[in-house]
């Protein structure tokens, strides 16, 4: 979550005040995201030495002073909407992992283990839901469930791939040992690629 | 309203028995949704079909509105599909060339009440449900997701109790689908105990409770989530 690029896209609609800032991030976010003023500010003082934003008064802090965008502030908030997105970035899931390291822990019954992550998936997205049950015209709240929702679904999702993977494979003949060597070598350079410690 | 005590159903025998259900309790009380969620070939739809008295079970027992359907007649056991079941289909199931309020108004005509009489109630389901504007559109004119919605009318008219939904939003987009779960969840509301059977992980949060379905047998289920302030908080920890 960039609160610099967020704060960019605020004044480039025009000068305003940092507690003004303050109350239209939180409000267009859905108030998903709460902003401290503390945050507003120091990030407006990096954007100011950075030349991206300037404040009309030198002397003014606080509630008083307003802020308004530079032409470099305009040119670096384009480049931030057009930059793809973290989600191009190779994966470093967890959740992934564990189901990886489940299939070879003795006693652990790897669906099992798939499952529990399920269940705990489904009861968060029954949560998010519950807030668009009362909620249809807040678009912004809505755009932020969903972006929640289509997110925490992929993970579904790819739990039930693997669920299915994992049957299918153990109901194949393969020497078991065989199998263990060549998974924990897999694992090994995955667990490399994604940089887990 | 509805409750499975050990159902199992077997087809076939020999080497070509397939074991769809297998010892399931569930119980869905009016005014509940409850999703019933697994992969393809758990049982899902075979479960439904038994619930709404389409199929016998194997084993075990049905009971719906207190009553053992096994108990039943086969007379006594149409006269319930007719006027205490609803269901809701993927593919919607509308009378191309009747208009919404007419298809919705079916039900009750087939059950023998007067034209006139049915049509004031679809009226009022019609205005229950929030979609009175499509009543004299006929069905081909209107987008899957209005045709869903009026089906979800048709399933809940007059005095039924039990409405039962085979993956409703299957092929809707995720706004329509949206739509049609917001109706589904506003007719449990009013008191109608729901089962919707999906793969579908957004459209089975909809419901009060999610049940887990694996090789025929209920393998876990969600308990009451805690309320949304609880996603503030993680949200104002990132």
């Amino acid at each position: 979550m960039s609160v610099r690029h967020a704060l960019l896209a605020l004044l480039s609609e025009g000068p305003k005040y940092g507690l003004q800032l303050r109350h239209e991030f939180e409000s267009g976010t859905g108030e998903v995201w709460p902003l401290n003023v503390g945050q507003v500010y120091t990030t407006l003082q990096r954007l100011e030495r950075d030349g991206l934003v300037e404040s009309d008064d030198e002397r003014a802090s606080g509630p008083q002073k307003g802020y308004q965008i530079t032409r470099s502030g305009r040119v670096e908030l384009d480049d931030w909407l057009r930059a793809p997105a973290d989600a191009l970035a190779p994966p470093r899931d967890e959740l992934v992992i564990k189901v990886l390291v489940a299939q070879h822990v003795p006693g652990v019954d790897v669906h099992e283990v798939i499952q529990d992550h399920r269940r705990t998936l489904v009861e968060a997205m029954q949560r998010y839901t519950a807030l668009k049950v009362g909620e249809s015209d807040d678009v912004a709240l809505l755009l932020v469930i969903d972006a929640e929702l289509f997110r925490l679904e992929a993970a579904v999702r790819w739990l039930d791939a693997a669920d299915t993977r994992l049957a299918q494979a153990s109901t194949k003949p393969q020497d078991r040992r065989q199998r263990t060597s060549a998974a924990s070598h897999r694992l090994g350079r995955l667990a490399r690629r994604v940089d887990v410690r | 309203m509805l409750e499975l005590r050990q159902v199992s159903k077997v087809y076939g025998s020999g080497p070509t028995e397939v074991r769809a259900l297998r010892g399931v309790d569930l119980k869905v009380d009016a005014g509940e949704l409850v999703a019933v969620m697994g992969p393809s070939g758990s049982g899902k739809t075979t479960l439904l079909a038994i619930a709404g008295s389409l199929e016998a079970p194997t084993d075990g027992e049905v009971f719906i509105g207190g009553s053992a359907l096994s108990a039943m007649g086969r007379n006594r056991l149409a006269r319930l599909r007719r006027r205490a079941i609803g269901y809701v289909f993927q593919d919607f199931n509308l009378l191309a060339g009747l208009t919404a309020i007419e298809n919705v108004t079916l039900p009750l005509e087939l059950d023998g009440v007067t034209m006139r009489a049915a049509r004031k109630v679809a009226g009022d389901t019609l205005e229950r449900l929030g979609i009175t504007e499509l009543a004299d559109r006929y069905a081909d004119d209107l987008s899957g997701g209005e045709r869903q919605r009026v089906a979800i009318a048709r399933a809940v008219i007059g005095e039924r109790g039990l409405l039962l939904a085979d993956e409703p939003t299957g092929a809707l987009d995720s706004v329509n689908g949206e739509a049609v779960m917001r109706l589904l969840r506003a007719a449990c509301g009013d008191g109608v105990a729901g089962v919707v059977v999906t793969h579908d992980a957004q459209l089975a949060s909809w419901a009060n409770r999610v049940v887990f379905l694996r090789d025929g047998r209920v393998v876990d289920q969600t308990s009451a989530p805690p309320g949304p302030e609880s996603l503030l908080r993680s949200g104002s920890e990132r």
